[in-house]
């Protein structure tokens, strides 16, 4: 007869097993389908291009040296890459404007939501999931559709009187912005609705009730406790608009690249795979400092929901 | 008991709270007018349902008078945001800033006043040491007990030294024990500090034993208001003489009405005193209350005659369960002593005897 004791750990070293047993497929897809594909691109990008692309098996550090640098044809002296730096400069700005743009027309949003009652609350939730029906491409395309010049804004505009010539949206960082905004701005307004939904608005009658006005109320007691929320959505929205490359291509043409176009060019038209694993890796770092960033936070205001 | 002049606090006249629109209107409060008076223990106390607490809601400005006028100290607050009204609230879930710590909740008011630093501070520690919180001021409110928390939202309310502290139903979340604890805790506070309190409560024990005043409410009606002793003894409706404490109802016929008292005249045919109610008018049949402990049993011939028909023992008294001739049913409360049994036992025809300051004839 086995002891209880022998019963439990039996028990217990059967329940280790089985717990491995059941995560091994997600395991085996993380690795297989990230970590392997992610460490061809490291290699990758310390390689030599070939003449057709594909790259050549020789070891060069020049692939990362062009991210930011490039060596003059004539004298081989290295400076700063203008073209790159200014695509890195307009898809980190580009990517910080959405994500307070969206913030700014989000909150109110989900507050709005929020407030209403809990019947009327899910069809508003709804209808901000609507586009989400929709291909990505094909909304980007709709939004060409309502700011190119003979489009929707500018006809209305001019029909009104208030301008004669139409203005010259399409293929600016203006386009690509509008683009951005539209598209991820569900992505701000659910994760913020769903801290707000579980906000006690007693608390907030209590600050009123403590002589706080309207503004010091949503400073000082809706938003240190919806923060979680904030942070969420700021990242689901910061980091897909780092990496954005449809709403780019379609709307701000060829000339105004982010990070994602480059990448394509280089893997591409460029034929520099090394270059263009090498961007590819520093999106993801930055990617990765937006997380940092994020864990950081969300952890440090655990209490505020506790 | 004579109206005792004083300042009043808090002026409600004619107030009207309709919620909803068209079929679906409700009228939570319909038309009520109270005063109450300085540094004055006022219960609001009524079941669920019957408006109270949103008259403390419209007190504390979360909601606005569909019609009337509320004054403080004379002025009319009605229009006021909660946020410039001299008034604070104790919340029923207490409602404490989950972010903030202990004396953080506590100095939000005066910091949201714009004191300075200095002040708020020596301010904080003045409250931490009257609900004997010091110990704790550094813990986020979610790390304390029930009723500690119960502790720092009276603090919170009363740091900014309101000039009427509302509390809407503060006792209800804590157990007994603790909660026989704050009501004695309350009055201290409510005798140290000066301020007015409105409490909402639907605990008739805890408004008997509380309050200076208290506002019988009913279906968005206040229906009687006195002091415990005047409801209690002395109860003006059917409704406040049956939700505070136990009562008998009697039929009776009314004659010789004057100064107040007159004469009922019972089914059994005895005539006994009774105190009037206000607002009486004379009419055939009239109800007479009487409460449990005023009547006394005995075996001979009483005012009524009934048969027992229960005994129930609760250790402080024993009550027991007469069917009257009549048909009406009757409860008599006799104290218990040690020695001896309550001396009846159930069939026992028995006689009720009704004391000379026992019976009041209600106004409706």
């Amino acid at each position: 007869m086995a002891s209880a004791e022998q019963v439990a750990e039996e028990a217990e070293r059967r329940e280790i097993r089985d717990r491995w047993l059941l995560s091994a497929p997600a395991l085996i897809i993380i690795f297989l389908a990230a970590s392997g594909p992610l460490l061809i691109v490291v290699i990758y990008s310390f390689l030599t291009p070939g003449p057709y692309g594909d790259v050549v098996w020789k070891f060069s550090t020049d692939g990362w040296l062009s991210v930011l640098m490039q060596r003059d044809i004539f004298d081989d002296t290295l400076a700063f890459a203008d073209a790159h730096l200014s695509i890195f400069w307009r898809s980190i700005s580009l990517s910080f404007y959405t994500t307070v743009l969206t913030l700014f027309f989000g909150f109110p949003t989900a507050y709005f939501i929020a407030t209403r009652p809990p019947k009327t609350r899910e069809v508003w939730v709804f209808l901000v999931t609507i586009p989400f029906w929709t291909n990505l491409l094909i909304r980007t395309f709709a939004m060409q559709q309502v700011i190119r010049n003979e489009g929707l804004v500018n006809t209305a505009l001019m029909a009104l009187g208030i301008i004669k010539q139409p203005l010259q949206i399409m293929n600016t960082d203006a386009a690509i912005l509008f683009g951005m905004i539209y598209i991820y701005l569900p992505l701000m307004v659910l994760p913020i609705y769903a801290s707000m939904e579980k906000l006690d608005f007693r608390l907030v009658e209590a600050g009123y009730d403590l002589y706080a006005g309207r503004w010091q109320v949503l400073r000082r007691i809706i938003f240190p406790l919806i923060k979680p929320g904030v942070i969420a959505g700021s990242i689901l929205v910061f980091i897909p608009s780092l990496g954005a490359y449809v709403i780019p291509r379609v709307l701000g043409g060829g000339k105004n690249m982010m990070l994602g176009n480059l990448i394509e060019l280089q893997f591409g038209a460029g034929r520099n795979w090394p270059l263009g694993a090498a961007i590819s890796i520093t999106l993801m770092v930055l990617v990765m400092i937006a997380l940092l960033f994020y864990v950081r936070n969300a952890s440090g205001s655990q209490g505020a929901h506790g | 008991m004579p109206e005792q002049p004083g300042r009043s606090a808090i002026e409600v006249r004619g107030v009207r709270k309709v919620f909803g629109s068209g079929e679906s209107q409700v009228a939570a409060l319909d038309t009520v007018s109270v005063s109450i008076r300085e540094n004055e223990f006022f219960t609001l106390l009524g079941p669920s349902g019957c408006g109270k607490t949103t008259l403390l809601r419209l007190i504390a400005g979360f909601d606005f008078p569909s019609a009337g006028e509320i004054l403080l100290h004379g002025q009319d607050i009605a229009p006021l945001p909660p946020f410039k009204r001299p008034v604070n609230t104790v919340f029923q879930n207490y409602a404490l800033f989950p972010h903030m710590t202990v004396a953080e909740n506590i100095g939000f008011g005066l910091e949201m006043l714009g004191k300075p630093k200095a002040e708020v501070k020596a301010r904080v520690a003045e409250m931490l040491k009257l609900v004997k919180m010091e110990a704790l001021s550094n813990r986020r409110t979610s790390q304390i007990s029930g009723g500690q928390q119960q502790r720092v939202a009276l603090a919170r309310a009363l740091a900014p030294q309101p000039k009427v502290l509302l509390l809407d139903e503060p006792l209800s979340a804590l157990d007994f024990k603790l909660r026989k604890e704050m009501q004695i805790e309350l009055k201290r506070l409510q005798h140290e500090t000066g301020i007015t309190f409105i409490f909402v409560t639907h605990d008739q024990e805890e408004a008997l034993t509380m309050s200076d005043r208290i506002a019988v409410m009913s279906a968005g009606k206040i229906l009687q208001v006195g002091t415990p002793w005047d409801i209690y003894d002395k109860p003006a409706e059917r409704f406040v003489a049956d939700f505070i404490g136990e009562t008998n109802f009697l039929t009776a016929a009314i004659s010789g009405m004057g100064n107040g008292k007159a004469r009922a005249t019972l089914k059994s045919g005895a005539t006994i005193d009774a105190t009037v109610a206000e607002g009486f008018q004379p009419k055939d049949n009239a109800t007479v209350v009487v409460r449990p402990e005023h009547a006394k049993l005995t075996s001979g011939k009483g005012d009524l005659s009934g048969t027992v028909e229960n005994i129930v023992y609760f250790g402080t008294d024993t009550h027991i369960h007469v069917r009257l001739d009549s048909s009406e049913s009757f409860t008599v409360r006799q104290q218990n002593t040690r020695s001896a049994g309550c001396g009846f036992e159930r069939g026992d025809k028995v006689g009720i005897s009704i004391g000379n300051d026992a019976a009041q004839v209600l106004r409706d």
